[in-house]
């Protein structure tokens, strides 16, 4: 197996983008990776995105994609996990590239969301769960993870503020990304007042509908030299799945998949927790960043809701977790995100970050979640 | 859903008939065909018990298409005997009363019907056990 | 043979409404629709629960009174009811795969305004009676629409009982001594089809239609069983509203105190076709081996089912193991206002409809 290493990186500004479709809103991340990059051709793409089928009516996007990029005739595939198809697009694309199959290969992810109403939204979103078995019963995703609040704040005290908190400092960070879908800050007041949609969530502990897409370009360590920008190498590479229903999980407060894919990803790498000096995880509700913390082992269980209110997990805290504002302000067209992680860490990693740098970004680690935690994979990339 | 893809499920749905694993015992609502515990592929068939415990619970305020309408519902996961837990609607309760560990029994409701013309379909939902 | 009642049981939903909250609504005057229709209050049932949903867990109870028959046993599921969910597709199949008495069953849904559960119980001991089935399952089920501010609107409920007829010895609870069958063309009450109200000729419901036919069959099972009001320890007829049952007991020779167990309109409403059967489960609660019970439904169109019925040694055994009606009326409740109850009755136009 060769290391490998990502050399080129692009994200446009995510939001409610109707002049767009979703091959433009594809095709525009992918070549602000590759003219990041400095490449000037591609030997195979992997595309993450949940469901274009449903939000577009359009399926076969590997073929759709690899076409309008102006990459005729190359291996596209589409790789779907819910809300963890980007990572593990990114995932993909770096087993084809450590196994020595391709050189340079591109991992991008894609969601538009907008042109179905919102209540079509809610549904396609819903099929990342048990559909036969808890959306029946009209579980929505929102519903699923504040039943795991519920639980967690039952067990561990975990407060409704402290929930509220991981929101607060998602777009306080995210105020400072150009590309953030709601790049301003808000408050604890204002998010418990916001709309209630499953209680103890409101519409603030949510991640957002938006359209938008991210990529990376991978090519062998030893390649990295040839082209525009510094590389970081990825040194570890996790993948784990768990129960799809959340009633069929063991422990309703933790994340097995989390725990595990990181497990794995921390071993393939050398790594601990300790050793991470900054991470980009699945806030795609307040309460799961508290508890992706607490699997991930940067907190013991039960400790992420205290953490974050000790700012432990702000940019200058212990363990900053998602500088570039998370899911919550940055956005999630969900099968971009897992890719829109590894464009932080690069970022960060090469010094590029701005005002959202952090001190410490020689390690960093990114954690993309799909559903209820049915699935979850982590990687961990080093400055090289 | 489909009329076949809810009439498959008619056992578990009206009678709660669960699998129990014939080597190591374990239960599986709903059946599967191969025990994730022990690898075994022959079951025995039998139904759960209606009463249980909430082991969590949320109250829904934005629902989904086939729900237009009946938000705000309480829904949650119900603890049965046998280690089973499913989820299920918490009906016929006020929102103050909801808590983990509240003692429940399933009783057989709608779940949800395709508008005016469509096939309606049956389930279970927890109601709270009042003495 | 001896043949008659081997499991009962009564569900209602647990929403209540009372005549004050409908009458302010409507700008009525709730004291005299208290006092004439001797109601205080109607049964509500919510937007998942329907015929079928009240059927089931009546059913279910009658199942756990009979001491755990296999349900597979059972040759027939009949439901009677002016509320079937579907116009087309019978309440009771699903009735019968809930409660596991599928494949090997005959079933049919009957209707007849407020007697279609008595005749879902007659027809069910018929066949028990003719020895083609073992055990035979009838259940009056409704959740009957009343049309805005109309007097029916306050007396409109939903409830369901539940009766397994079978002929073991060991299982009886009650005795069927006797039955009878009373009915005219006489339009009294009627719905026609796609149409959400019922209709009704007012006062005319009342001597012509409900005293007339009702009385038609007590006297009628009476003349054939040879015996008199009496000759019973209880008596149970079909209840729109806790004035009628009174007034055609009285008529009939009975006294009130035979009448009041079974009687539970004013708590609960007029549960159409389980209106008198679940009155019979009322008074099978409460009463002691040897008492004779007298049951006579009505529906309106009009006809009227009357049976006789004994108690055995059996009922101390068995009532107890579900819950009681009594339980059902008294604590089972909460209230609604009615907005609240106009969402669950669907009487609020949604987009579109």
């Amino acid at each position: 197996m060769r290391d490998v290493a990502v050399i080129g990186v692009g994200m446009q500004k995510w939001g409610e983008l109707w002049a767009k479709s979703l091959r433009d809103i594809f095709v525009e991340s992918a070549l602000l990776a590759v003219d990041d990059a400095g490449i000037d051709h591609i030997d195979s793409m992997y595309v993450g995105c949940m469901s274009s089928g449903l939000f577009s009516g359009q399926e076969h996007i590997g073929s759709v994609l690899a076409d309008y990029l102006g990459q005729k005739n190359i291996p596209g595939t589409r790789v779907e996990s819910a809300c963890a198809s980007g990572g593990l697009a990114f995932r993909l694309a770096w087993m084809e590239v450590a196994s020595g199959v391709s050189d340079i290969v591109l991992a991008g992810g894609v969601e538009k969301m907008t042109d179905v109403s919102g209540s079509d939204a809610t549904y396609a979103l819903a099929t990342a769960a048990d559909m036969d078995w808890e959306g029946i019963h009209g579980a929505t995703f929102p519903g699923l993870y504040a039943m795991m609040a519920v639980a967690h704040m039952n067990r561990y005290k975990t407060t409704r503020e402290q929930l509220a908190m991981v929101a607060v400092k998602n777009h306080k960070h995210g105020a400072h990304n150009s590309r953030a879908q709601f790049p301003f800050p808000v408050t604890v007041e204002q998010v418990i007042n916001s709309v209630k949609v499953a209680d103890p969530l409101n519409i603030l502990d949510c991640s957002p509908i938006t359209d938008g897409a991210a990529a990376a370009i991978l090519v062998p360590a030893d390649m990295v030299s040839k082209f525009n920008k510094p590389g970081v190498k990825v040194i570890g590479s996790g993948h784990a799945t768990d129960t799809i229903s959340l009633s069929q999980r063991e422990d309703l407060t933790a994340l097995k998949a989390v725990e595990l894919s990181a497990k794995r990803a921390y071993e393939m790498a050398g790594k601990k927790p300790e050793d991470i000096d900054f991470a980009e995880v699945h806030d795609c509700f307040t309460i799961a960043e508290i508890i992706v913390s607490e699997s991930l082992g940067f907190f013991e269980a039960g400790g992420g809701g205290p953490a974050v209110e000790a700012g432990e997990t702000d940019r200058e805290g212990k363990i900053p977790i998602n500088c570039s504002g998370g899911l919550k302000s940055k956005g999630h067209p969900v099968g971009a995100t897992g890719l829109a992680q590894i464009v932080e860490l690069t970022e960060q990693m090469r010094g590029d970050a701005g005002e959202r740098q952090v001190d410490n970004s020689r390690i960093g680690l990114a954690q993309n979640m799909g559903g209820s935690g049915g699935s979850s994979v982590v990687h961990i990339l080093e400055v090289m | 859903m489909p009329p076949s893809r809810a009439w498959r499920d008619y056992p578990q749905r009206y009678r709660l008939e669960a699998a129990r694993c014939k080597q190591c015992g374990k239960v599986f609502y709903p059946p599967r065909l191969v025990c994730d515990k022990c690898g075994v592929r022959e079951f025995e068939t039998f139904r759960l018990k209606t009463d249980g415990t909430l082991a969590t619970y949320t109250i829904i305020r934005t629902p989904s298409q086939e729900f237009a309408g009946e938000a705000p519902f309480a829904l949650g996961i119900v603890d049965i005997e046998d280690g089973v837990r499913l989820m299920a609607q918490i009906a016929d309760v006020e929102f103050e009363e909801l808590r983990v560990g509240m003692p429940v029994k399933l009783e057989f409701r709608r779940l949800y019907s395709e508008g005016s013309a469509g096939v309606i379909h049956y389930g279970h939902k927890a109601v709270p056990i009042r003495s | 043979m001896r043949v008659g009642i081997i499991g009962y049981g009564a569900h209602t939903p647990r929403r209540r409404i009372k005549v004050e909250e409908i009458a302010k609504v409507w700008g009525a005057d709730a004291p005299s629709y208290k006092k004439g229709l001797e109601l205080k209050q109607k049964s509500v049932p919510a937007l998942d629960e329907d015929t079928i949903t009240l059927a089931v867990e009546a059913a279910r109870n009658a199942l756990k009174r009979s001491g755990g028959i296999d349900s597979r046993d059972i040759g027939a599921v009949y439901v009677g009811s002016e509320s079937h969910p579907y116009a087309v597709k019978p309440t009771g199949v699903s009735v019968a795969e809930a409660i596991g008495a599928t494949p090997d069953c005959h079933c049919a849904d009957f209707e007849f305004a407020c007697k279609a559960g008595s005749e879902g119980m007659f027809v069910a001991y018929g066949l028990v009676k003719a020895g083609l089935i073992k055990y035979g399952l009838g259940i009056g089920a409704d959740t009957s629409q009343g049309a805005p501010g109309d007097a029916l609107e306050y007396s409109a409920a939903a409830g369901a009982a539940a009766f397994i007829m079978g002929a073991d010895e060991d299982k009886l609870i009650a005795t069927i001594d006797e039955s009878y069958s009373w009915m005219t063309d006489t339009p009294d009450f009627w719905r026609r089809e796609h149409k959400f109200y019922p209709e009704h000729g007012g006062r005319f419901t009342g001597e012509p239609a409900y005293f007339r036919t009702t009385m038609g069959a007590v006297n009628g099972i009476l003349e054939k069983s040879g015996m008199k009001p009496e000759d019973f320890k209880f008596a149970v007829f079909h209840q729109p509203n806790g004035k009628f049952p009174k007034r055609v007991g009285k008529m009939l020779g009975f006294t009130p105190e035979q009448i009041e167990v079974g009687r539970v309109v004013p708590l609960l409403g007029n549960t159409y076709s389980g209106a008198s059967p679940i009155g019979l489960t009322a008074i099978l609660d409460v009463a002691a081996p040897g008492d004779r019970i007298l049951m006579c439904s009505y529906g309106s169109g009009a006809g009227s089912d009357a049976f006789i019925y004994t108690v055995t040694e059996r009922i101390n055994e068995v009532r107890n193991l579900a819950p009681t009606t009594r339980w059902l009326l008294d604590e089972n409740v909460m209230y609604l206002e009615y907005g609240e109850y106009a969402k669950y009755r669907r009487k609020i136009r949604m987009r579109g409809e």
